[in-house]
């Protein structure tokens, strides 16, 4: 044997094609029994093509000096209680949002990646995936230890992982992850590998994590970047299944198209829980959401698209209609949260004068025009003593769970309403891209465990608000609920650096 | 056209990086935002191994560029000596 | 379409039959241009509750804080039921005039369009 240094392709070829074997005593079909019944036809496995080309060897290398970065960080983040050095204590609600809404999904996705790895028959796609089910496990457990530092400060972190089971902002995310891991293993590999990992994640990884970075966060941003540098391994595995589906046979383009539709829309809705936090959440402002959306989305994604039209592949249905909402659903987004603050574990506010000032000049179409009276009037009845809270829960949309908030984009005072029956019974939407997902597979979306019938079905815990917030969801009522102003959090940070209290200011002001 | 685009953790060796990749793409834009380096380049961006090993001064290899990496955008194409991004429109 | 599943003829469990909600059904309401209540609300009420007492006890819980529901002109609000221009009698019940479950009502009140006009 020679001792040659053997080059990259050829390591890798040894590292992941050379695992493989023959099935001498079983069927193909039993071995993978999931690979047909989707309509995905596969002619040729080997034609799979891994652009990155990392073996296991170099990737337990790299992982590790990644981890040994991140936990230096972490630990110098805690020994110079760093807490104190964000730029005030309602950034730290976008943290535990994060906690409890995004970290979860990481782990739907570990999950997700590791059944999908076995259920695929080419080694290239296994080995991929078994890296990425590793690189999430990696991600969600990372992400709990950064901010188990804020737990030790702050409130509503205790019970993340009770909460997203039960929660009703948090089924949005859930079931996003549920719909992915419940279909079959192409369309999890388009919903998250493609649509979610290349055209959507960059969305929340980029622009929101140097945010945390210019609001004095150096432990999100770092766990936030360390997760992204998987992720720029992972887009490049998305991108290679669409092409490798899109290769291997011209019946695959009708089916991928349509899953392409379905998860670009399924994953616009749920990054709108992003857009605010982009948008009302980060005190000091890098980027606006629809800035970032039109770099990340139009731009990017707008390449992406430019090029895999010579598979046939279009842009996703409905990609105008997010483009017009991009100017709408932050502002949309902390509306429905600063109704129902009595029932997040988060707090909300209404942003100051200097804020909205900058929203009113990111936003000029909008800002003005819809919802600064309305965010004044906010502010004026809790000046008042009368801080608005709305008393009634609110129509979710069968598909996305997120409440009928989103407005017709030809006439935006207007909640756009859509509804379909099936099986005599009437569902309802926010918009034509959750209809679509529903009418195409209502056998499926029937079962939605929405947490606003839930309620009124006496599953959540008996009929009270107290019993549902605070037993069954486990909400510490009046510490991690409400209002920012008047909170403990609030009254912490003000003793650490000896400030004023908000409510004497507006006493004074008034 | 199509801008192929890289983001990288601003720390001291992507610094290294930065400059092989504005010495190899002469017409490459370099954007500074808040823990991060943006560079973007019509069409395809390169990054050569021994560009970076003479910045740096010491031997590097490709997959070291994960460490520092944040997010991509084109085609990727990786070998022992390059590594680049490509939009084919 | 139907739904593509590796067991044969899958349908999913209705998790909101009627019947799961002992003896209520689901009732959504939305104020048209009054976005300060930011999406329409669901109420869970016997299919038998007149139209008079959701008019005049349930809507008024909802949406009272708003400054234009003193000003509402009751005779003149625009209804629709799912859609469809709707005419309540305020007599009959909401299942008696083809309220059902899951059903949409909204009310629109001309004249009156929200904080400064806004639409909120």
């Amino acid at each position: 044997m020679s001792n040659r240094k053997i080059n990259m392709k050829e390591k890798y070829r040894l590292l992941t094609r050379d695992l493989d074997w023959e099935y001498s005593y079983r069927d193909y079909k039993e071995v993978f029994p999931q690979q047909e019944f989707e309509g995905i036809k596969i002619t040729d496995w080997s034609k799979w093509e891994d652009p990155f080309r990392l073996t296991m060897d170099a990737y337990w290398k790299y992982q590790a000096e990644k981890e040994k970065k991140l936990y230096a960080i972490l630990d110098a983040f805690s020994q110079n209680n760093s807490q104190l050095n964000v730029t005030d204590a309602r950034y730290v609600n976008a943290i535990k949002l994060f906690l409890t809404g995004i970290s979860p999904g990481e782990h739907q996705a570990a999950m997700g990646f590791g059944q999908v790895g076995r259920q695929l028959g080419g080694v290239g796609a296994r080995v991929a995936c078994q890296m990425q089910a590793i690189d999430e496990l990696r991600h969600v457990q990372t992400q709990i230890h950064a901010m188990s530092h804020y737990n030790k400060f702050f409130d509503g972190f205790q019970d993340f992982s009770h909460m997203h089971d039960r929660v009703w902002y948090l089924s949005v995310s859930k079931s996003f992850f549920d719909d992915a891991r419940t279909a079959g293993p192409f369309e999890y590999m388009v919903a998250i590998g493609f649509s979610f990992e290349y055209v959507l994640t960059n969305l929340l990884f980029v622009p929101f994590m140097s945010g945390a970075a210019y609001n004095g966060d150096m432990a999100t941003v770092t766990f936030g970047f360390s997760a992204q540098s998987d992720e720029a391994r992972h887009m490049t595995l998305g991108l290679e299944i669409i092409k490798f589906l899109l290769e291997q046979h011209p019946d695959n383009l009708p089916i991928v198209q349509r899953w392409i539709n379905k998860w670009f829309w399924r994953g616009t809705r749920m990054l709108s829980l992003v857009a605010m936090m982009m948008d009302y959440m980060l005190p000091n402002k890098v980027m606006s959401w629809q800035e970032a959306w039109e770099v990340y989305f139009e731009e990017a994604g707008g390449s992406l698209f430019k090029d895999l039209a010579r598979y046939g592949i279009e842009m996703p249905d409905y990609a105008q209609t997010a483009i017009a909402e991009k100017e709408h659903i932050s502002h949309q987004v902390w509306s429905m949260f600063y109704n129902y603050g009595h029932a997040t574990a988060f707090h909300t506010w209404m942003p100051t004068e200097k804020e909205m000032d900058w929203l009113s000049e990111k936003y000029p179409n909008t800002f003005d025009k819809y919802y600064r009276p309305r965010f004044e009037k906010w502010r004026e009845m809790e000046a008042a003593g009368e801080r608005f809270y709305n008393p009634t829960l609110p129509m979710l949309c069968q598909t996305c769970q997120i409440p009928m908030g989103f407005t017709d984009m030809e006439d935006p005072t207007s909640i756009f309403y859509r509804q379909s029956e099936y099986d005599g019974e009437r569902y309802n939407f926010c918009s034509d891209g959750c209809k679509d997902i529903f009418d195409h597979e209502p056998e499926k979306y029937v079962q939605a465990w929405l947490p606003v019938h839930q309620i009124y079905q006496g599953n959540c815990g008996g009929p009270s608000m107290e019993d549902v917030l605070g037993n069954y969801y486990k909400i510490n009522l009046g510490v991690d609920n409400m209002d920012f102003h008047g909170s403990p959090d609030e009254e912490r940070w003000n003793i650490w650096h000896n400030l004023q209290p908000a409510e004497d200011k507006l006493k004074q002001a008034s | 056209m199509s801008k192929a685009f890289i983001a990288l953790q601003d720390n001291e060796e992507s610094h290294y990086i930065v400059e092989a990749i504005e010495q190899d793409n002469p017409t490459a834009t370099v954007i500074y935002q808040p823990a991060m380096i943006r560079i973007e380049n019509e069409g395809r961006l390169v990054i050569n191994r021994a560009t970076v090993e003479e910045k740096m001064g010491r031997d590097w290899e490709i997959p070291a560029l994960h460490v520092n990496l944040i997010t991509l955008g084109g085609n990727v194409d990786e070998d022992d000596d390059q590594f680049s991004l490509t939009w084919k429109q | 379409m139907s739904v593509a599943a590796i067991t044969p003829d899958y349908v999913g469990e209705r998790r909101d039959r009627l019947e799961n909600f002992h003896g209520n059904q689901i009732v959504y309401v939305g104020w048209d241009r009054h976005l300060m209540f930011c999406s329409p609300v669901a109420f869970a009420l016997p299919p038998e509750t007149p139209f008079s007492k959701l008019q005049d006890e349930v809507i008024p819980g909802a949406f009272s804080q708003h400054p234009d529901f003193a000003e509402i002109d009751w005779s003149a609000v625009v209804w629709h039921l799912n859609g469809a221009p709707f005419l309540p009698s305020r007599d009959k019940s909401l299942i008696e005039q083809g309220v059902d479950h899951k059903s949409i009502i909204r009310m629109a009140t001309p004249g009156l369009n929200g904080i400064k006009g806004s639409g909120s």
